[in-house]
């Protein structure tokens, strides 16, 4: 189960929205083989009636009260981007006219 | 002239309180000390001479119109890069947040401020914390100051190497599987991770949300304490905060008593397998504790055979999903692919991840990516969530046996840079130690106990103590702390040979 393919971490990549060049491809199909040969061992504890930790704390929602309180201004939050039109975010256009 | 750069913290603060100096001059000798070393250490980012000034100034002021500040007032510090500071920029050790200047600050960034600690600057890490030698940046690799040619630890190696080479008194760090204690030991200085939740993660860039916990990076047990107590507590913009009370640390540093106290050596952790240098004066400290009163006894943790594999898949998990919003849309970089006329938005997002992160940022996303994935979520995450269980049930065990757990903080001494560069799991394997208590979410600290016989470089002590009982690490620190001190006749940064003769010192 541990053997991970240079297509599987093609794929992989693709789901994961990073471009990768043949060369880096090699390298990390290698490299991940490996990883992945190791951390399959978790597998080796017999662990079928274990609940599952998720988190260190036993999370609970947390609510407050729905009034308002200072914030950013739109400036300040404006300031860091990389294009900004009539107080507001300007981002490319990603879809066609159709 | 005292030279207050190599002072501590504590030193400082009694200093300018009582008129012997002003926060003024600290300050200006602390960004003195960082113009004459860091091109050699490359410990910080980013330097805010003008702000760490101006709020020095306020902090006079303060003290001259007769106000009562905090016990840390006018005591300049470092933040890891990771941490988001309002006006002063942050980039997480990446291309992909290059130039980013936050609007609003941290949660523990505002804390320091309304303390009255001057922000020295921003410091060096691996790429979104994400490395355990600092060579993982984007903007170069921080070098250990008692050797150049080494690596601080990561991934906040250049929070420890300011303290390490007196550019900063203190320095804030986070810790997601050691990277606050790892570059403690190798750096000779004092590094804590207090209880998951104790300080807010508020205005921290999330590596993997259920393990990171930002805390103290000093060169006395004592600092350690005092920044804890500015740091911590409850914050109501955290969900994951915990609502109660900073544990009395300061009291504990100050008291540093362990006579009666019950010491567990973790079997599957006590030196086995480290370097043989590390091993002795794991056991040499030990004695210590001893000598001081304390009971040894031995407590079996055999789940933690299996921390280091679950680790890396819960990781790059949270990791992979924490990473994701910077995708050219949202945050961050955007990158048109080469050679595409109208790229479609997939085509930008995979450009840009590609051309902002750097290898070991992807390695884990794909792995993250692969062990969430349909068919594999059960065998790989669920199951590390299971050995994390295990893990949580072993510290409870143990900590019914022992008041504390103590283990050497790092199999090594600080290697070359370079030397793993190209093989990650030989990178991984220096987390064996540290990563458990994230798992299970306790506190930990590594102090200094000595330099390794076959390479004269420093070697870290860990102290690990149950949930919300962060007081305890305090105290066994600071009495071994105290057991050490007398055995050298000072710090054990006074022995760094490759800060000797450095401009400055």
């Amino acid at each position: 189960m541990s053997a991970l393919s240079r297509d599987e971490v093609a794929h992989v990549a693709m789901l994961a929205r990073i471009q990768l060049s043949d060369a880096e491809l090699d390298k990390l199909a290698a490299q991940l083989d490996q990883i992945v040969g190791f951390v399959a061992t978790v597998g080796e504890i017999a662990a079928d009636d274990i609940p599952p930790m998720s988190h260190p704390l036993p999370l609970v929602n947390v609510t407050r009260a729905d009034e308002v309180r200072p914030s950013l201004t739109a400036d300040a939050a404006l300031a860091a981007a990389p294009h900004a039109q009539a107080g507001r975010f300007a981002v490319p256009r990603i879809l066609d006219e159709e | 002239m005292t030279d207050y750069t190599r002072s501590t913290a504590a030193e400082i603060a009694a200093a300018i309180a009582s008129g012997e100096t002003t926060s003024v001059a600290v300050t200006q000798a602390h960004l003195d000390r960082i113009a004459s070393v860091d091109s050699a250490v490359h410990a910080f980012l980013e330097v805010d001479a003008e702000g760490a000034l101006a709020a020095a100034r306020a902090v006079d002021d303060a003290f001259a119109a007769g106000q009562s500040l905090g016990p840390l007032a006018g005591v300049p510090i470092a933040v890891k890069d990771v941490v988001v500071t309002k006006g002063l920029t942050t980039t997480a050790g990446s291309k992909i947040l290059q130039g980013w200047v936050p609007p609003y600050d941290a949660t523990l960034v505002t804390r320091l401020r309304a303390a009255g600690m001057p922000i020295l600057g921003k410091t060096n890490m691996d790429e979104f914390a994400m490395g355990s030698s600092t060579e993982h940046s984007a903007y170069g690799p921080t070098h250990n100051p008692w050797d150049l040619e080494r690596i601080p630890g990561g991934s906040g190696g250049g929070s420890s190497a300011a303290v390490a080479a007196f550019e900063a008194p203190l320095a804030i760090g986070t810790d997601t599987g050691g990277s606050i204690r790892q570059p403690a030991a190798v750096t000779g200085t004092v590094g804590t991770k207090p209880t998951y939740g104790g300080v807010s993660r508020y205005g921290l860039i999330a590596l993997a949300s259920s393990l990171d916990q930002a805390g103290p990076c000093t060169r006395s047990v004592l600092d350690a304490a005092l920044l804890h107590a500015v740091i911590g507590g409850h914050d109501v913009m955290d969900s994951t905060s915990i609502d109660a009370p900073v544990p009395p640390v300061v009291e504990a540093a100050t008291r540093a008593d362990v006579s009666g106290m019950k010491i567990g050596v973790i079997k599957e952790i006590s030196g086995e397998g480290f370097q043989p240098g590390i091993k002795k004066l794991f056991d040499q400290s030990v004695q210590l504790l001893v000598d001081r009163g304390a009971e040894v006894v031995e407590v079996s943790c055999p789940s933690f055979e299996k921390g280091l594999a679950a680790y890396y898949l819960i990781l790059p998990s949270e990791a992979s999903s924490n990473l994701a919003k910077f995708d050219a849309m949202r945050y961050g970089l955007r990158v048109g692919p080469e050679g595409v006329d109208s790229p479609s938005a997939e085509q930008v997002m995979a450009a840009t991840r590609d051309a902002g992160f750097g290898d070991e940022v992807k390695r884990r996303i794909i792995l993250g990516t692969y062990a969430l994935s349909a068919g594999y979520y059960d065998a790989y995450y669920g199951q590390a969530q299971k050995v994390r269980t295990l893990i949580a049930r072993d510290f409870e065990r143990a900590f019914e046996q022992a008041d504390v757990l103590v283990t050497p903080t790092a199999p090594t001494t600080a290697f070359k840079l370079g030397e793993k560069l190209d093989d990650p799991m030989a990178m991984y394997l220096n987390d064996v130690a540290t990563i458990p208590a994230n798992l299970a979410g306790v506190p930990g600290m590594s102090l200094p106990n000595g330099l390794a016989d076959e390479d004269g470089l420093p070697s870290g002590f860990q102290i690990l103590a149950p949930a919300a009982k962060d007081e305890r690490l305090y105290e066994v620190g600071a009495a071994l702390e105290a057991a050490l001190l007398a055995q050298w006749g000072g710090p054990i940064l006074d022995k760094a040979p490759a800060l000797a003769g450095k401009a400055g010192m």
